[in-house]
């Protein structure tokens, strides 16, 4: 389905700040998997979310979803197949435009759009319903301001949003990382809940390593823009978070010692 | 103030509304600093004098003036989405090369158009007496027709996602939308009806002028902000009746002013007042919300 080979992305070459984020990653996710990313920061799980979304365009490498180029493709002409929620709630939509409004921008994904209306009472009912399995009380407020809503309540809409049209792979980066506990947990059960009605191929890059484990089928650890564990099926089953933090801590530890050859 | 005069500061109102819906577009839809309008505005002018001075109908040099408008806006765009040029550098570049294609489009500093024909003049005749009424009305059946017309395109699929460029360019990149194709039609829309409004212009005034167009910006901004300051929304067909309504009261206020001659201001004064009332009116939503905080403190 989806198809990483060897990927590799270099920001600023060439300069003091050169920073080589992707060095070589590959990976491949079947159809209808929930794949969680983790990674310590700079591992380059951003920057892959942002290179399948086509924000980035990689160095080198080549990437496909559903068996079709895309390594050069640039972002909007994506969005037909790639889905986001992004980790700022004020990223993900349009403060400065209504809730229903920003509803019809995301209805209108990957497809053409012309001089239409962009809202008619259809689309406001379908909006409506929507809405209302959120259980926040959105489906009254159509008319309202992006802004005017809590970053949880935004996050919440840009899932839906995120489902209004159908998508090949459905990218969560961190999109729970700025809301409080409760809300977070709100915001993943619905995700959960999201990405099983829809069968969505979805890859949730996180911080926290239990809802890695918790949530999806697959975990994958990058580090050094690299893939550096993959695990699914009972091996993840059986898995605690001891474990895998102490895989993670491993690979930190080598990191340090690969460092501490190069500057001994 | 004469009714003679009110009436030719709602003509003046009225061009500058088309003014400030380009503007409007441009400055706030698009969130795109423009200076273009002071070089557009004059190529329109000079564009419908040339050819109104060659013979050819009015209407058609308004559509052709327009053309050349949306051609200025699209260049600026150019050169801000393709040769990443800051986009208000983007904007003088263009500005200073459309003096000298004025220029030379006129093929002289001015071009003087009395006696021929314009749009207003099938609905003159031979009755000349009547031009100061009829003059205005024309204009506000174009300036209403513009408006509706923009509040039904802003209102489509297209236009919705031209605001969402505007409003959170990632976000609608993320959602399929074109946002470099966004700017490139947006900047020419609004640069076509700035151009549209000097083409209207010289037909009123008697003549293009290559220096018409200085402070053509800080006019149509002076509106746009006039009218959020009176009649603040969200909703777009409110915002374009409020620039409207702004362009309108921007000229009434100039011509009060001007009039008035116990303040002893005289034309030269224009580009001053102008200053201090857009001053004024961005710092008005300041001192609104001042007072309606200790209106309720007193509670």
């Amino acid at each position: 389905m989806l198809r990483a080979d060897n990927l590799f992305k270099t920001f600023n070459p060439g300069t003091p700040i050169e920073n080589p984020v992707l060095r070589g990653l590959s990976l491949q996710i079947d159809s209808g998997q929930f794949v969680t990313v983790i990674g310590s920061n700079g591992a380059g799980k951003s920057t892959f979310l942002n290179a399948l979304a086509g924000d980035v365009i990689v160095d080198s490498g080549s990437l496909a979803i559903d068996g079709k180029d895309v390594t050069r493709t640039p972002g909007w002409q994506r969005a037909g197949m790639v889905a986001r929620v992004f980790q700022d709630p004020m990223a993900g939509t349009c403060e400065n435009l209504s809730i229903e409004e920003n509803m019809a921008l995301a209805y209108y994904r990957g497809k053409q759009r012309g001089f239409g209306a962009s809202l008619n009472r259809q689309l406001r009912e379908l909006f409506r319903d929507k809405l209302a399995t959120l259980k926040l009380g959105l489906e009254n407020r159509l008319p309202d301001r992006m802004g005017l809503l809590s970053g949880g309540q935004r996050q919440a809409v840009s899932l839906l949003m995120a489902s209004l049209q159908p998508s090949r792979i459905l990218l969560l980066d961190e999109h729970t990382a700025a809301l409080d506990p409760k809300t977070a947990a709100f915001v993943l059960e619905l995700t959960d809940r999201i990405v099983h009605e829809n069968q969505l191929t979805a890859l949730m890059v996180t911080h926290s390593m239990r809802q890695a484990l918790d949530h999806g089928h697959r975990t994958v650890m990058l580090h050094q823009g690299r893939v550096v564990l993959d695990v699914a099926g009972e091996e993840r089953g059986r898995m605690q978070v001891s474990d895998l933090l102490a895989m993670f801590e491993k690979t930190r530890g080598e990191a340090i010692d690969d460092d501490a050859l190069l500057l001994g | 103030m004469t009714l003679i005069a009110l009436m030719g500061a709602l003509e003046i109102g009225l061009i500058f509304a088309l003014v400030a819906l380009g503007v409007l577009i441009s400055f706030r839809i698009l969130d795109f600093p423009d200076l273009t309008a002071d070089g557009s505005f004059p190529l329109g002018g000079a564009v419908a004098a040339t050819l109104i001075a060659g013979g050819h109908d009015p209407w058609l040099a308004c559509g052709v003036a327009t053309l050349a408008g949306a051609a200025a806006g699209l260049t600026t765009a150019w050169l801000n989405v393709r040769l990443n040029i800051l986009q208000l550098l983007a904007s003088i570049l263009v500005m200073i090369a459309l003096y000298s294609i004025n220029l030379r489009i006129m093929g002289a500093p001015n071009m003087p158009l009395i006696g021929s024909p314009t749009v207003f003049s099938p609905l003159i005749g031979d009755n000349f007496d009547i031009g100061w009424q009829v003059q205005p009305a024309v204009l506000a059946v174009v300036i209403v027709i513009a408006k509706l017309a923009l509040d039904v395109f802003f209102a489509s699929q297209t236009g919705l996602a031209m605001r969402a460029t505007g409003a959170n360019a990632r976000m609608a990149r993320a959602q399929g939308i074109a946002t470099e194709r966004m700017v490139l039609a947006g900047m020419a829309l609004s640069n076509a009806l700035i151009a549209l409004a000097g083409a209207l212009y010289v037909q009123t005034q008697g003549g293009a002028d290559v220096s018409m167009g200085v402070g053509t910006i800080v006019v149509g901004l002076a509106a746009v902000i006039i009218g959020e300051t009176l009649l603040p929304s969200r909703k777009l067909w409110v915002i374009t009746l409020a620039t409207v309504l702004g362009a309108l009261l921007y000229r009434l206020l100039i011509a009060v002013a001007l009039n008035a001659d116990f303040i002893g201001l005289q034309a030269q004064d224009l580009n001053l007042i102008t200053a201090l009332l857009v001053g004024f009116a961005l710092v008005l939503p300041k001192l609104k919300a001042k007072f309606a905080r200790k209106a309720g403190g007193k509670n």
